[in-house]
């Protein structure tokens, strides 16, 4: 059984049945699942988390959807990684990176996905559709083949190429429209109402699919041994995520799971090219105007964020910060998470990196701080950004004398060997 | 102007359960109080206090949100179309 006791709007606390609602019918403000904590505190402890699956379904209590087998391709459970080679060079202290490239189709959004469509099922639907920049277009094509559901999938038609063809092979409807991340999402809001019998996860059963990334704040205050960290810094698209992680971490102490109240401060992540709560943020206003995307990190690509009030909110409650950077910084980030971690992020994640790195240096993020980076997508889905500045050191021919001449590694070794 | 006024689910039982209505107008608003004269209730939805657009709602004319072109002041042609869309979805 699940302790979902309702949904209530956020903005004007009108109360609904836990159904495939997403927005108020009166103010159109957003719905969100409420909980009976008491209830789920009474049952959860670390224990019965650990004797748990290796999956975020761990945290059942915690998610709107209990189901004995929920559609799940092995989500969660990701590696928290202590950077220090990266933290060396930011200046930083006690680092780690939420390694969340490691989900089965290589980015969060499994998560969300993995809750959404168990929600779906459980209400009937037998339809999974979504608007997508990519990630969640692999992942909702991936859980419904797995599922046996039709899937139906809008991207916009510029993605990057592996974006498209780690959704197409998975034999649903893959449609490309063509125009922005925001006219898809425009669209696939319209369609929702044409066809109330689809799953949109990120439309109809986005109240349910939001709750999914709580699981990156369980899963890192689990890691941490059930401490919570002092910073942590969160790409911004919709704003869900980062809004969903702060929740995530109150939800724990709600319940129990941490014993002390955490004072998390919540820093955002967004691209030079399409900074709309950074561009809030920085002039202090509470409007977030939307704008039309130019960037390379077409998963943040997102003009008019869903939930960028509540991520400035969030952000600014927390006493974190929200910055941007440019395309080159993004890159720049990329090869900086690769070649000291030992960890290939796609281009968000070089958001998050090089907005780690600026906050590090503004001394916003500070060296006394154990902070929480965000990597949340895997690089091989955006190999294209890196490809003109990625290669071959060396191209030789097959000979010791042109390999001699060609590589000489005695600089970077400290001491001969 | 005649345009054509998309309603989402949420509106949809204000106006007697159809998805679309026609409209006269001149303007996203005069569009808008138009189709609050032809059923009672749909401005105190979309319009705050203050009497702009909700911030949780988006308006599109032909498929351009009315915040990047004049806001509810956007002259309308006749047999365009406004959407009127939640804007909570996506991401």
């Amino acid at each position: 059984m699940d302790f979902v006791t309702g949904l209530r709007c956020r903005e004007c606390s009108r109360t609904y049945p836990a159904e495939a609602l997403h927005v108020c019918d009166f103010c159109f403000g957003p719905l969100e699942v409420a909980y009976d904590y008491e209830a789920i505190a009474r049952v959860i402890s670390p224990e019965t988390i650990a004797a748990g699956p290796q999956t975020i379904w761990r945290y059942a209590p915690l998610l709107p959807v209990a189901d004995a087998a929920p559609i799940d391709l092995g989500t969660g459970c990701t590696p928290l990684v202590r950077a220090d080679r990266l933290a060396a060079e930011l200046g930083l202290g006690e680092l780690w990176i939420k390694n969340d490239t490691a989900n089965p189709t290589g980015s969060f959004k499994d998560r969300v996905v993995s809750v959404a469509l168990t929600k779906a099922r459980q209400l009937g639907f037998k339809v999974a559709a979504c608007a997508s920049t990519g990630n969640l277009a692999n992942s909702v094509a991936a859980h419904a083949a797995r599922a046996g559901m039709t899937s139906v999938v809008f991207i916009p038609h510029d993605l990057e190429t592996a974006k498209i063809v780690t959704t197409a092979v998975y034999g649903g409807h893959l449609v490309a429209v063509e125009g922005t991340y925001d006219d898809v999402n425009r669209l696939c809001a319209e369609l929702t109402s044409e066809h109330p019998s689809w799953a949109f996860v990120n439309v109809n059963v986005r109240t349910y699919y939001a709750e999914g990334s709580k699981t990156l704040a369980f899963e890192v205050a689990e890691q941490l041994g059930w401490q919570a960290p002092d910073h942590v810094v969160v790409p911004i698209a919709s704003g869900s995520q980062l809004t969903k992680i702060r929740k995530g971490f109150a939800e724990l102490h709600t319940v129990g799971l941490l014993k002390e109240e955490p004072h998390v401060r919540v820093s955002g992540a967004q691209a030079a090219g399409c900074s709309p709560v950074a561009t809030a943020f920085a002039e202090g206003t509470d409007a977030i105007r939307p704008v039309k995307p130019n960037t390379v990190a077409k998963s943040l690509a997102i003009g008019n964020p869903a939930d960028g009030w509540y991520a400035l909110q969030a952000i600014r409650e927390s006493g974190g910060s929200c910055e941007s950077v440019t395309d080159e910084e993004i890159i720049a980030g990329i090869k900086l998470l690769a070649r000291t971690e030992g960890i290939f992020a796609e281009t968000a994640g070089g958001v998050t990196i090089a907005t780690l790195a600026k906050l590090a240096a503004q001394g916003v993020v500070r060296s006394d701080e154990r902070v929480v980076a965000y990597v949340t997508g895997h690089g091989l889905k955006t190999v294209e950004a890196l490809a003109p500045t990625s290669g071959p050191t060396a191209t030789i021919a097959p000979t010791l004398e042109a390999f001699a001449a060609a590589v000489d590694i005695t600089t970077e070794l400290g001491s001969p060997r | 102007m005649t345009v054509t006024i998309r309603i989402p689910t949420q509106l949809r039982t204000l106006t007697g359960g159809a998805g679309e209505v026609e409209v006269e107008g001149s303007t996203v608003g005069e569009a808008l109080k138009a189709l609050d004269a032809a059923h009672a209730g749909v401005a105190e939805r979309l319009f705050d206090a203050d009497g702009g657009i909700r911030r949780f709602v988006n308006v599109f004319l032909a498929d351009e949100d009315v915040r990047f072109l004049q806001g509810i002041d956007t002259p309308v042609t006749a047999g365009q179309t406004l959407s009127i869309v939640p804007a909570v979805a996506g991401g």
